[in-house]
């Protein structure tokens, strides 16, 4: 178990490396000169060799994919050029507020998606089974930010039970969260039907059933536990899926997070804040990949370590 | 016995690959579900096709004094901003919403097929080194390598297609490398190659129809995740770009007027999971019936 995991860790280096040359790439990938699109199309010639040489656009290119990825490792990812702030801080004192909407969406999602999941594939084929899975394939095909704007105009505009937007109070958090965790939760539930329908039809809990286990027990006790395991590996891709799902979200609601930053950053073509921030969310995404990859392993013995 | 072919030469054999095929449409055609999808998608088809022609409005006639209305029996969805009649618009963005996710899908799968095909196929250090080069554009996850891609290409309709297929190469090449393994190992490749079949003449002939079907399934369900990343480009105004009914676009422009006029964000939605709905529908039908180890 312990060389899988230093291996897996391994594993993730390249990885690492490899997206760091993509987003570095990217600001060399852009048609034209992207000395002149950061300085505008009225700048004087100066102005443009100035930032040239700020950015070290002149040195020879692999140079500068190495002091990138230097400076990026002493946490220093440039400097915003909307904003003239550090895009480390930018990104986050940001950072926290999506990690916060994604977290609570997670647990919605999961709490939500595991109970349906199990009543639906412990009632399987019955009206019950059936209408969970309408919904949950409806939740799967909603875009999360027109959930959002339905949910803002029902409950805030008109009912006025929730606020129309921002980031903070318990009220606040309530409509973004839901809009955010359904497919989410549409996702996981879909998966645990199935995983824990595989389990059910197995050996062991024929065997379980015949020796007289009440039916509850064997449900909760023995399919459930090995029936979460392929589960676990979802939540770990949902968590990605949230971190990026936040970028709509956040819009819709006027969150300041970090996805609406990457958006704004975008637009307003800041170059240094898109790459940092894609690179933040990036690097984390990797690591709870690693965290649920080993997880996986430790929750599941039987897989073969090789 | 009746009449029997004792007179005929040795029947032809059949192709097995249209027989596989109709053996998939019989047990298609036992899936409700798969059915009632695959008829919707048929339906959105033929009106993106005659829908335009069929409509009371063009999609850019403007009434500015019917403005933001309510659905009425003239404009069935109420009218937007710029008093545009919403139905109308919609069935004419029909068109781009399945021509987005229909282009990107086919984009990605080609790349990402051929990338999985010479993964599987070849092994060794090619492998290790697509394999990378995939887990590197996973590690982006949801929408971000689209939003990478885009800031790159600017925003326009063709580049969502592009960043929603580049998004699209990594699911399929590793479906494809699996799939192409398990061929590999058949003895029937073996023998083909025996005789002297060259890689490239295995690879089309004998590989690739038999990862069609999973190739197929995942197409499908892609489409749908298309649809939603790119209708989620637009609406962050890095996608198709105003006038154009795309239904993301709409969306954005409905999220202005949503403490006024809630129908104007309401129907381009609807339209949305109508259309990912029914992809996912026969998506799943068609891994059921295609494949049922596949079943998630």
């Amino acid at each position: 178990m312990f060389v899988f995991t230093i291996r897996r860790i391994l594993q993730t280096i390249p990885v690492l490396l490899g997206v760091t040359i993509l987003v570095f790439l990217m600001m060399h990938l852009v048609p034209g000169d992207a000395a002149q699109i950061i300085a505008g199309e009225a700048a004087s010639q100066q102005t443009i060799e100035q930032i040239r040489e700020r950015l070290g656009l002149n040195d020879p290119l692999p140079m500068q994919y190495f002091n990138f990825l230097l400076n990026a490792l002493q946490g220093d990812l440039g400097t915003s050029i909307q904003s003239g702030q550090e895009v480390t801080e930018e990104v986050f004192s940001r950072f926290w507020v999506t990690l916060e909407l994604a977290f609570y969406s997670m647990i919605l999602s999961v709490f939500i998606g595991l109970i349906a999941g199990i009543i639906s594939a412990v009632r399987h084929y019955t009206l019950t089974d059936a209408l969970t899975m309408i919904i949950a394939l409806f939740g799967l095909s909603m875009p999360n930010f027109w959930l959002g704007l339905m949910l803002m105009q029902w409950f805030a505009i008109e009912l006025k039970i929730f606020p129309v937007s921002g980031w903070g109070s318990p009220e606040q958090i309530v409509l973004p969260v839901i809009a955010l965790g359904t497919a989410g939760a549409a996702i996981i539930a879909r998966m645990t039907r199935s995983s824990m329908l595989e389990v059910i039809s197995q050996d062991y809990i024929r065997t379980a059933r015949a020796k007289g286990v009440k039916e509850r027990y064997v449900i909760y006790k023995h399919a459930l536990k090995n029936a979460l395991i392929p589960v676990v590996t979802v939540i770990g891709l949902e968590f990605g899926t949230l971190l990026t799902g936040a970028v709509l979200t956040e819009t819709v609601f006027s969150i300041n997070g970090l996805g609406r930053y990457i958006v704004e950053s975008i637009q307003a073509r800041d170059f240094p804040a898109v790459q940092g921030s894609v690179l933040v969310v990036a690097v984390i995404f990797i690591i709870v990949n690693l965290l649920v990859d080993i997880s996986y392993r430790f929750l599941n013995k039987r897989i073969d370590l090789n | 016995m009746p009449e029997t072919t004792i007179h005929q030469p040795v029947e032809k054999p059949r192709n097995p690959h249209i027989e596989n095929f109709k053996n998939i449409v019989k047990r298609l055609k036992k899936n409700k579900a798969a059915m009632v999808g695959g008829f919707l998608i048929l339906l959105f088809v033929i009106t993106a096709f005659v829908g335009p022609y069929l409509v009371p409005f063009s999609a850019g006639e403007q009434v500015l004094v019917n403005k933001l209305q309510g659905p009425s029996a003239e404009h069935w969805f109420g009218t937007d901003h710029l008093g545009r009649d919403i139905f109308s618009r919609i069935i004419h963005g029909m068109s781009i919403t399945l021509y987005i996710g229909f282009f990107s899908v086919v984009i990605g799968a080609i790349v990402g097929v051929i990338f999985g095909i010479i993964s599987g196929y070849f092994g060794g250090k090619i492998d290790t080194l697509i394999m990378r080069a995939m887990d590197i554009l996973l590690a982006f996850p949801g929408i971000l390598l689209a939003l990478g891609v885009v800031t790159i290409l600017g925003p326009s309709l063709n580049n969502v297609i592009i960043a929603v297929g580049v998004f699209s190469v990594p699911s399929f090449a590793r479906i494809v490398r699996g799939s192409t393994l398990s061929v590999k190992e058949l003895e029937y490749i073996d023998a083909v190659r025996a005789l002297g079949a060259s890689d490239f003449r295995i690879i089309v002939r004998h590989v690739l129809p038999n990862v069609f079907s999973p190739i197929i399934v995942q197409a499908t369900l892609r489409i749908a995740t298309a649809i939603l990343t790119a209708a989620g480009l637009s609406f962050l105004g890095l996608g198709a770009q105003p006038p154009k009914p795309e239904w993301g676009a709409m969306l954005s422009d409905g999220r202005n007027y949503i403490f006024d006029a809630g129908h104007v964000a309401l129907f381009p939605g609807l339209a949305i999971v109508i259309v990912v709905l029914a992809f996912n529908i026969f998506g799943d039908g068609l891994r059921d019936a295609l494949d049922p180890k596949m079943k998630s």
